[in-house]
């Protein structure tokens, strides 16, 4: 399915109904993207103003998923599309899920970051966390990317970014697990940091997902639960419509 | 930490948990063997004079499974369906190469009686054209033909087709009422019992529902899917959703070419043709 075939319906409300619908996602992708920015920003400066703002952007998040969850419905039940434009409502109905927990991850990470501010401690070993925040930025950026312009050979490549993502994660964790062993004192403020590596590392696997939906959405194969191999021979395989 | 980090091991690895062997297989597709294929189209053109209408057709009909063909206006799939009961031979000019085969045999043989082959390959209109006689001899009426004159056998037939045409409850009150009567719903389901009461082999529907209520739409619907467990059923209809509702394989044909066969499922969610995917989806008509 070609990103213009969208525009070709008969029924013109259908395009703009559609086209809509596909705006209204990577509007809430880009919001969601700016929270991990914000979150990230929370933690690693501990700035307890910066966490506010991401713990009270949250709502526009969820109210954009059930936005477009009324709107995917309402198409569903009028219009009873079929084929790629099913693909695009299950995508979408899907994808929406995936960017409202990873709201709910950036506003975790957020609270992380306050509760390290309001610590007398104050900061620890925000740098590998920066990196990792980075990149996991990037792969929901991408994996966004992937789905405005159809394009299944980024979404294999932004998955296989995920494993990489893994592995930066278990080394920050045997990073931390030392720092914890040689000064006990730290574990409070090392705890917060950990969970927020986790959570960063979750919204990795969540990006991971909307890859395997664009898969889907482009090619019409279910790719969820399969190999790297298998995954990239469907997103290469010849598909017409 | 040591159970945490073999947990961090294992989380890192891609997930194998699915075959994808097991994926297909659990999809809808099925592989059919010669003795599960009720009709056979090979090769099939049809000319109404020197317009081609059909054009190389090749397809295998499942045995007791429902086939829809669907298609813009004109694209032959009425044409088709008349081909596996004759009703073209009614028609001035039409000239059929290629073959088509009930159970292996040749539709178009010579040695064909083609009462006999209708009476094997019922069909119903888009239009219910109930007899003028009472419910009752209508759905008599194929029977009477055969020269079944046992009041006990026409009476149990009867009341088994109307059964089956989910009409008995009710008309069994007013047997002897004519039939002209009946609601359009009604009138489309006697002319459906009247069909599977010489019990055919295949049932050919050319718009069964698209001049009924939704009610009435839904009603035909059930009855079909309780019929394919009886007859194998092709069913042409201009309401895509029926087609997605009620058929297990769907054609989609376009002026005289049938495009894709496949599992309807497969059409309605994955077409494999661009012009299938254009169609289904409302891009052009």
């Amino acid at each position: 399915m070609e990103k213009k075939s969208i525009g070709q319906h008969i029924s013109q409300q259908f395009n703009a109904e559609l086209e809509d619908i596909r705006n209204r996602v990577l509007t809430m992708g880009g919001l969601v993207e700016q929270q991990i920015a914000d979150a990230m920003t929370a933690i690693v400066e501990a700035d307890d103003r910066m966490g506010d703002i991401v713990i009270n952007n949250d709502y526009k998040v969820n109210a954009m998923e059930v936005a477009l969850d009324e709107e995917c419905n309402r198409v569903l039940a009028l219009r009873q599309p079929t084929a790629g434009d099913l693909r695009l409502i299950v995508a979408v109905i899907k994808t929406i899920t995936d960017l409202e927990r990873i709201g709910d991850e950036a506003e975790r990470i957020a609270r992380m970051g306050q509760h390290a501010a309001q610590s007398e401690e104050g900061r620890v070993h925000p740098i590998q966390i920066q990196h990792l925040g980075d990149q996991v930025r990037a792969m929901v950026h991408n994996a966004l990317d992937a789905f405005a312009r159809m394009d299944t050979e980024l979404a294999v490549q932004v998955w296989r970014e995920d494993l990489k993502i893994d592995q930066e994660y278990e080394s920050i964790m045997r990073q931390l697990i030392t720092f914890m062993m040689e000064d006990p004192r730290s574990i409070p403020r090392v705890l917060d940091i950990m969970w927020a590596a986790r959570s960063l590392e979750r919204i990795g696997d969540r990006a991971r997902n909307i890859c395997e939906y664009v898969i889907y959405l482009v090619k019409g194969k279910d790719v969820r639960h399969t190999s790297l191999e298998h995954m990239e021979a469907q997103a290469r395989m010849d598909h017409t419509p | 930490m040591n159970a945490r980090e073999m947990n961090m091991n294992d989380r890192s690895k891609p997930t194998h948990s699915i075959d994808p062997d097991i994926l297909a297989q659990a999809s809808l597709t099925r592989n059919l063997g010669e003795e599960d294929i009720c009709l056979k189209v090979e090769d099939l053109d049809l000319y109404y004079g020197s317009k081609q209408a059909l054009n190389k057709i090749n397809m295998h009909i499942p045995r007791q499974r429902v086939t829809a063909f669907i298609g813009p206006s004109g694209c032959g799939k009425s044409t088709l369906l008349r081909c596996f009961n004759r009703m073209n031979d009614l028609v001035d000019g039409v000239r059929i190469d290629g073959k088509m085969l009930l159970d292996g045999q040749d539709i178009y043989a010579k040695s064909v009686n083609v009462a006999d082959l209708r009476r094997r390959i019922g069909m119903v209109f888009q239009k219910p054209n109930p007899f003028p006689k009472s419910i009752y001899e209508n759905v008599a009426y194929g029977l009477r033909l055969q020269g079944v004159r046992s009041r006990r056998v026409l009476d149990e037939v009867v009341e088994n087709a109307l059964r089956g045409a989910a009409l008995w409850d009710e008309v069994k009150d007013r047997m002897h009422d004519n039939a002209l009567g009946l609601s359009g719903g009604q009138q489309q389901r006697l002319v459906i019992a009247r069909a599977i009461a010489i019990e055919p082999e295949v049932l050919l529907l050319d718009e069964p529902a698209s001049a009924l209520d939704p009610i009435s739409t839904l009603k035909i619907e059930e009855l079909i899917y309780e019929l394919k467990t009886r007859f194998t059923i092709i069913i042409v209809t201009h309401n895509m959703q029926q087609a997605a509702r009620v058929s297990d394989y769907t054609a989609f044909m376009y002026v005289g070419d049938l495009v894709e066969f496949n599992d309807t499922n497969t059409i309605f969610t994955n077409p494999k043709e661009k012009m299938t995917e254009d169609y289904i989806t409302g891009r052009y008509g």
